[in-house]
């Protein structure tokens, strides 16, 4: 068995002590792309005991250049459970526990707290705010990546460094951006081996700190270009203004909407959307997401029953319209839906309705 | 004193969409003392930035968003906006 192991045990500094720690060791890899899955492959081969793999997200064709662990045959499929599948045949040694779904305010503190370290490697800003603020209130160390076009970023948070002090996403960036400033992968170009080495690092430094070797990137955020073959890295500082912008308490937390800070789709009333549809009916449709059993059912317009649980495996029946409206009880499941669908189809013009069917302009009142 | 504050000579260094909207990821600017002075060149030289969120750093160690900071003589300054890609 330790015959796995054999050179990274013989190696310097790390022995068997450092395997028997990662062996014993668990993390939580938020996000199953470009940057989860080399970072997947690299701790698993590690020998990290059990590894959580977050996304409710399914493979599409145009992951393949850089989400490695997927294959043509994957098309369509959940992410979560082709990447456990690729993982268990290799490694039956590590265990993988699957959460086929995105975080959010109501499970992510549940799901993070029953691990050791937490990956970002997440593709827009309202999950990394929210994952950071998740790790900050539990005192749980993070490695964060993330990439634009040909640079990506690395650092480790709330792990002290030699100075005794940690720091956290909010330190280097107080405010989730305006999200028309910068747009996410989905929607500009990438080379697939840049997530790749970016990924790796964050594989690295994970298991670096599970194991208890080297010196980690805490309270530095190190820049890299692949254009130019470049690194710059950085001293991080506390910031007063972080300090204050994330929730002070599980309370706070689970009540903060991340959504609203940096949401990337539109919410809109009834009207708007009648509006919307008149302007071209043909390229447009209304889509129910709530669960087959939730009354009352919308007949006066027509719309596409697609219930929410069904959405991540069934989302590619949209492919064909160009604008989509989308609703459920009360606007809250349908502000979720629009996020995940903009991800899946950047394309797209995609509407949340406010309110849903309980709003008074509601079609279930017309 | 302000005459010699005004010479100084900096060098900057973009990352990300902040190089992409300067159109280049190095250039040197003179008269920047402090934040305030920093601030005020890019937005005259470069309007695109205006509604960036950039983080700052003074030869490799970021700042407070304090805009009376004082930037030394030929300081490497380093813009950094975020990445969410992943």
């Amino acid at each position: 068995m330790m015959q796995r192991f054999e050179r990274q045990i013989n190696l310097r500094g790390f022995g068997v002590e450092g395997q028997r720690r990662l062996m014993q060791s668990s993390a939580l890899i938020v996000g199953v792309g470009g940057l989860g899955c080399p970072a997947l492959l690299y701790l698993a081969a590690a020998g990290v005991k059990r590894i959580g793999i977050a996304d409710g997200d399914i493979v599409s064709m145009s992951n393949l250049n850089r989400q490695v662990l997927f294959g043509i045959g994957d098309n369509h499929k959940k992410k979560t459970e082709t990447a456990a599948i690729f993982i268990r045949e290799k490694y039956d040694d590590v265990q993988i526990d699957e959460y086929s779904f995105y975080l959010d305010v109501s499970n992510s503190l549940d799901i993070i707290s029953q691990y050791d370290i937490v990956l970002d490697c997440t593709d827009n800003f309202s999950v990394r705010y929210m994952v950071n603020d998740a790790c900050l209130l539990l005192n749980k160390p993070v490695i964060y990546g993330a990439i634009y076009e040909y640079e990506g970023q690395v650092s480790v948070f709330n792990i002290q460094n030699t100075d005794g002090c940690s720091y956290n996403y909010r330190d280097l960036f107080p405010d989730p951006p305006d999200s028309s400033q910068i747009p996410n992968c989905n929607e500009t170009g990438v080379l697939g081996v840049l997530p790749g080495i970016i990924g790796t690092m964050q594989a690295a430094e994970t298991i670096k700190i599970l194991s208890g070797i080297g010196t980690s990137l805490s309270g530095k955020v190190l820049y890299y270009n692949i254009e130019y073959q470049q690194f710059y890295d950085m001293d991080i500082i506390k910031s007063a203004i972080g300090s204050c912008k994330a929730p002070q308490n599980m309370d706070e937390f689970c009540n903060h909407d991340y959504s609203l800070s940096c949401s990337v789709t539109k919410s809109i009333d009834w009207n708007e959307a009648k509006k919307i549809y008149n302007e071209k009916p043909d390229q447009t449709i209304y889509i129910d997401v709530r669960e087959l059993d939730e009354f009352p059912k919308v007949s006066a317009i027509e719309c596409l029953i697609l219930p929410m649980s069904l959405l991540p495996d069934e989302c590619y029946r949209l492919s064909e319209a160009s604008n989509l409206l989308i609703f459920c009880r009360s606007g809250i499941r349908s502000e979720k839906a629009a996020q995940m669908l903009q991800s899946k189809f950047p394309q797209k013009s995609i509407y949340s309705i406010k309110g849903g069917v309980l709003s008074k302009l509601s079609p279930i009142y017309s | 004193m302000e005459q010699h504050a005004n010479s100084s000579k900096v060098k900057i260094i973009a990352f990300g969409i902040a190089a992409e909207k300067m159109k280049t990821n190095i250039m040197y600017a003179d008269g920047i003392h402090d934040i305030r002075s920093l601030r005020s060149w890019l937005a005259t030289q470069y309007p695109a930035l205006k509604d960036l969120n950039l983080s700052i750093a003074i030869n490799k160690k970021i700042v407070q968003e304090s805009v009376d900071i004082s930037i030394p003589e030929n300081a490497e300054i380093a813009l950094l906006p975020p990445f969410s890609g992943g």
